[in-house]
Order: structure tokens, then C-alpha cells, then sequence
């Protein structure tokens, strides 16, 4: 430990200040490119490498050359200390978390970046520049600057730890237009609480600390509450849009610390969170507003003529419509992925083709439980990339396959998008199942899917089902065939 | 109103970068492909981790035991976010790229 502080002082009398900032103006090079290279297939994984060697740089260069009215950075030990646990913690979780939980996983994650920013602006609160005080009381760009970065910190924390809880089937929804009016005063008791405390001119900050506490209090209840009536399909829009809220918070510890990598970090990714949360809303037809404001499935539309009778169908049968169909369409969804049964489903593709049939994967943009996921959960399992057909494309072909085999999806096939204008996903664009000539539709019951509504594709005279856990369904089926 | 204008003053820099940063997040993903939005949002996820430096900083000047264990438990919570974030994307990342090698 000494020894480092004595590296350290040796290196900040030759080379000085300038290397902070010089590792600074690297790290967010470095960012930039990472984020560039993280939008291409081919690259994204060296970019992801980037990004992390750019931050492994801003971290190291802060504890070495950091100086604030001339003073190092102290208690180095601790510091360290706690990188490290939060370094083993973290290697723990994302080593061994099941890919199916990852819209969990980053919900956490990004709760954690969120509480850290809160954390920061509540310990930074005592220390505004006496100088600035004086001169113009609390109303000043550094106060604005901890409370935005507390406010926004909190409710990102509290937001992102309901998200996860419900992503994870820990908390449930409160969906009450109650909490709709109360979300919108708490919004605004918020800002025009930062205002007051604000206004309130030359006051010690210390002596004022209690109502920062308060602005804390407040904005960790506004979180929870943000979040709580939100659910079903809009939940990956949320943890989006949190953590854009999460960027924002880093940068305005940029801008209380002069500290340009925390600024351009924090901006970077607030602004491309906001438009990954676009491209997301619009992957649903939904607008932003919608989103956080409507609560989702909660209406009264969506009561589907019930009139309809179900067929059901054997796995023999199954297999034999599967084998001797020339087009197979396998539409996979979140069931499939909690079932774990992507191996299976691969197992079944490999068998289909060996005997002559196309087999082609049609993968909504946002089944799973965020868009994308599916991709990785498909990917994990080995199945080729180029089997994977796109939304528009599986459309187009759709007239011509044989079995649409839907595997624990059901929103994404839900013919009410373009059907019925009163339900609450109408207008989303659907991979269209029922054109298909034949549908197998495996279930495990007749439960409604994420989004809470009926769905008439069950019901249509091309659809058979097939009941059961979809890993041990597809077994049975697998199974049938071999033995064929 | 005058203290805000200083405020923009002192800071016109860091405002530039703002406005810049904003205009080149939007252009750098807006033509990302929906397969690698969640991957992308994990990895972007990681890189607001560098709140962690505002944390170390704080600790590294904290004088009261209250200041130090917050300041622990932010450097924690930042340093989870930084290295859960890249791992985890890169464990995403890895089964997309294992793929495509074996496929070539």
C-alpha cells in the first residue's frame, strides 16, 4: 500500500494532472467506439471488450492521479477493498445466471449504477463550495446539479429493484388508475420540492440536510410506484427507459466532478437508452406515453368470443403432421425459454431435416421477455443463425408453410393485433400463425399470455393443441419420431 | 436566474459535450439490428457503471465514518454494475460468436 502511494506521488510530479485527463479523453474514445462496435454482429463483442479495457482505464487513472484541492485519493485500501467484493459479487451473478433471467439480471445491474449515483449526490450535498453559497445561496448549477443526479439515482434504484422483482415472479402488479393520479403528484411534489429547497438562499447545507433525506425518501417511493402499475410486454421498455434514467445520473456526477468520462458515459447512454426504448416502443406500436402512463391489459377489452371450440391434438398425431409437412415454421416464446427447452427444439429441427423437411425459425423482435432475447436463448442452444427468419420475412413466406409450430409464444401470434382495434395490443405487429395451413399451438394450459388477453388463434379451425410443459411435449413428439 | 447563467458558464464546455454526446448516442444506435438490442442494452448498461468513479471519489475524501460506509457501499454498487454489465455481455456476445466460427 505504501509503496503505491509512493509510485503514485512519483508519477504526479513528473507527469502531473494532464494523465487524467489524457486517460479520460481515452476511456471515452474507447466508449464511443465499444458502443459503435456493439451495433454490429461481427464486432459487438470486441466492442464490448473495448468498452470495458476504456473503463478498466478511467477507474485506474482516478485512484492514481485523482486530486481534489490538491489532496489524493484516500483510503486507498477500502477503495480497493471495495472493488474487489464488488468485482467477485459481480463475476458471480453473470457467470451463473440463467440466460432466460437476463432482463432480471440487467434490471439489477442497472439498479446498482443508480443507487451508486444516489449515494454520491447524498454524500456530496455538505460539501457545495462554500464560495458559491455565499454568492448566490442554494440556487446554484452545483445543488441543481446533486439533486437532479439524487432524484434521478433513486428512482432509478427503487424502479429497477421492482423491475426485477417482477421480472422475476417476486412482486406482482398493482394496476389501479388510483396510482396513475398518484404518480403524476409525486412527480410533481419532486421537482417542486427541489425548487423549494432551491429557494431557501444562504443556508449551510449541512443544516438543510434533512430535506435532502426527504427528497430521497420520496424519490425511492416515486420508483416503486413508477414501475408497479407497469407490467406485462412493457416491462423491457421500462428497464430501458431506466436505464437511459441511470446514464443520466452518472452525468450529472460528471458535472459536479468537472469529470468529462463520467459525462460522456453517463450522456452516451442516456441518450442511446432513450432510443433503444423508441426503437422498442415501436417494435410494439405503442408511443412512450402510452407506456408509462396506460397501464397495460388491464382494460376490459380483449373478452374474445369464447364461442370457438378448441381441437386438441395428440403427440402421435403431431409428430406425423411434423415429419411429412415439407415446411415447418417454428415460432418460439418466452414459454419455451422457462421450459429450458431451446436444446430440444434444435434436437427436433436437426431430426425434421434429416427426414426432408424445411425447418425455419420465425423470431418476433420482441419475444422472450426483451427484444432480442430470443435471439440469445436460440443462440445459446446452437441453432444456426441463418435458420432464423425475421418478423417480415417469416410473414411473407407464411402462406406457403405447412405447420406453424407455436412453442410457448402466444402475444406475438394474437390475430386481435390486427383484428380487433379495442385490444390492448392491437396494432402491434404479429408474426401471422393463422395464415399458416396448419398451426400446432403447445401450451401448458389455456392461460392467458404476458400482456393478460384472450387469444383467437387457439380457437381457429387450423389450430391444434398441444397441452403440456413444452420441454416434455417436444420430447414425446422427438421421441415419436425416432421411433417412426 | 444569474446564478444559472454562471452555471452554464463555468460549464460551457462539459455542455458542448452534452449536446454532442446526445447527437452521437442517437446516431450510433439507430441502426442496430432488434437481435443485438438486448446485448446492447447490457453493454450500455456496464458503460453508466463509470458512476463508480464518482464514488471512488467520494470515499477517497470522506473524512466521516458515515461518508465511508456509503462511500463502500457505492463503490460496491458501481463496481456490480461495471463488471456484472461486461461479463454478463460478453457471455451473450460469446454464443453468438462460437456459432458463426464454427459455421465458416
Amino acid at each position: 500500500m505504501d509503496e503505491l502511494i509512493k509510485v503514485r506521488e512519483i508519477l504526479q510530479f513528473t507527469l502531473g494532472g494532464s494523465v487524467l485527463e489524457i486517460t479520460y479523453m481515452i476511456a471515452s474514445i474507447l466508449f464511443i467506439i465499444g458502443l459503435k462496435m456493439l451495433s454490429h454482429p461481427d464486432t459487438a463483442r470486441r466492442g464490448n471488450i473495448w468498452a470495458a479495457v476504456g473503463m478498466a482505464l478511467a477507474i485506474i487513472s482516478t485512484i492514481v492521479f485523482h486530486q481534489q484541492d490538491g489532496e489524493h485519493i484516500g483510503n486507498i485500501g477500502w477503495i480497493l477493498g471495495a472493488i474487489a467484493l464488488g468485482t467477485i459479487i459481480g463475476t458471480l451473478i453473470a457467470k451463473r445466471v440463467q440466460m432466460t433471467a437476463m432482463p432480471q439480471l440487467v434490471s439489477f445491474f442497472n439498479g446498482m449504477g443508480g443507487g451508486a449515483a444516489a449515494l454520491i449526490s447524498l454524500m456530496e450535498f455538505p460539501h457545495i463550495s462554500q464560495a458559491l453559497i455565499t454568492r448566490h445561496g442554494l440556487l446554484n448549477g452545483q445543488v441543481l446539479v446533486i439533486l437532479l443526479g439524487l432524484m434521478i439515482g433513486s428512482v432509478s434504484f427503487a424502479g429497477s429493484m421492482i423491475a426485477y422483482g417482477k421480472l422475476d415472479g417476486k412482486i406482482g402488479d398493482i394496476r389501479s388508475g388510483v396510482l396513475r393520479i398518484v404518480n403524476i403528484a409525486l412527480l410533481v411534489l419532486l421537482l417542486g420540492f427541489i425548487v423549494y429547497i432551491m429557494s431557501l438562499g444562504q443556508v449551510e447545507p449541512s443544516n438543510v440536510m434533512y430535506l435532502v433525506y426527504i427528497l430521497f425518501a420520496v424519490s425511492l417511493i416515486y420508483g416503486v410506484s413508477f414501475v408497479m402499475p407497469i407490467g406485462g410486454a412493457d416491462m423491457p421498455v421500462v428497464i430501458s427507459l431506466l436505464n437511459s434514467f441511470t446514464g443520466v445520473a452518472a452525468a450529472m456526477g460528471g458535472f459536479l466532478y468537472d469529470n468529462q468520462v463520467m459525462l460522456t458515459g453517463g450522456i452516451l447512454v442516456g441518450s442511446a437508452g432513450t432510443i433503444l426504448t423508441v426503437l422498442m416502443c415501436k417494435a410494439m406500436n405503442r408511443s412512450l406515453t402510452n407506456v408509462i402512463i396506460g397501464a397495460f391489459g388491464g382494460g376490459a377489452s380483449g373478452e374474445a368470443d369464447q364461442d370457438g371450440h378448441i381441437k386438441q391434438i395428440g403427440v402421435p398425431d403431431a409428430a406425423v403432421l411434423l415429419n411429412y409437412s415439407p415446411r415447418v415454421l417454428i415460432i418460439p416464446g418466452y414459454g419455451l425459454a422457462v421450459a429450458q427447452a431451446q436444446m430440444l427444439c434444435h434436437e427436433l429441427d436437426k431430426l425434421l431435416e434429416r427426414n426432408g423437411v424445411d425447418v425455419k425459425y420465425a423470431i418476433h423482435p420482441v419475444a422472450g421477455r426483451m427484444p432480442g432475447h430470443m435471439n440469445v436463448l436460440l443462440a445459446e442452444a446452437d441453432i444456426p443463425y441463418d435458420k432464423l427468419l425475421e418478423s417480415e420475412e417469416a410473414n411473407q413466406q407464411m402462406e406457403d408453410v405447412d405447420v406453424a409450430i407455436v412453442i410457448g409464444a402466444n402475444d406475438v401470434v394474437n390475430p386481435a393485433a390486427e383484428d380487433d382495434p379495442s385490444s390492448p395490443i392491437a396494432g402491434m405487429p404479429i408474426l401471422q400463425a393463422y395464415k399458416a395451413r396448419n398451426i400446432i399451438v403447445m401450451k401448458r394450459g389455456m392461460g392467458k399470455g404476458y400482456a393478460g388477453i384472450e387469444n383467437n388463434l387457439f380457437f381457429d379451425e387450423k389450430t391444434n393443441m398441444l397441452f403440456g410443459n413444452a420441454k416434455e411435449s417436444l420430447q414425446q413428439v422427438v421421441n415419436e419420431i425416432k421411433n417412426m | 436566474m444569474e446564478s444559472i447563467l454562471e452555471f452554464i458558464y463555468v460549464h460551457r464546455e462539459m455542455i458542448f459535450i452534452v449536446i454532442l454526446s446526445v447527437f452521437l448516442g442517437i446516431e450510433i444506435i439507430s441502426n442496430v439490428p432488434s437481435v443485438l438490442h438486448t446485448p446492447l442494452m447490457s453493454g450500455a448498461n456496464a458503460i453508466h457503471g463509470v458512476v463508480v468513479i464518482g464514488a471512488i471519489i467520494v470515499m477517497g475524501h470522506a473524512e466521516t465514518t458515515l461518508a465511508m460506509i456509503f462511500g463502500f457501499i457505492a463503490v460496491v454498487l458501481g463496481t456490480l454494475n461495471v463488471v456484472g454489465g461486461f461479463v454478463v455481455t460478453d457471455r451473450m456476445l460469446g454464443m453468438f460468436r462460437n456459432k458463426q466460427k464454427r459455421r465458416s
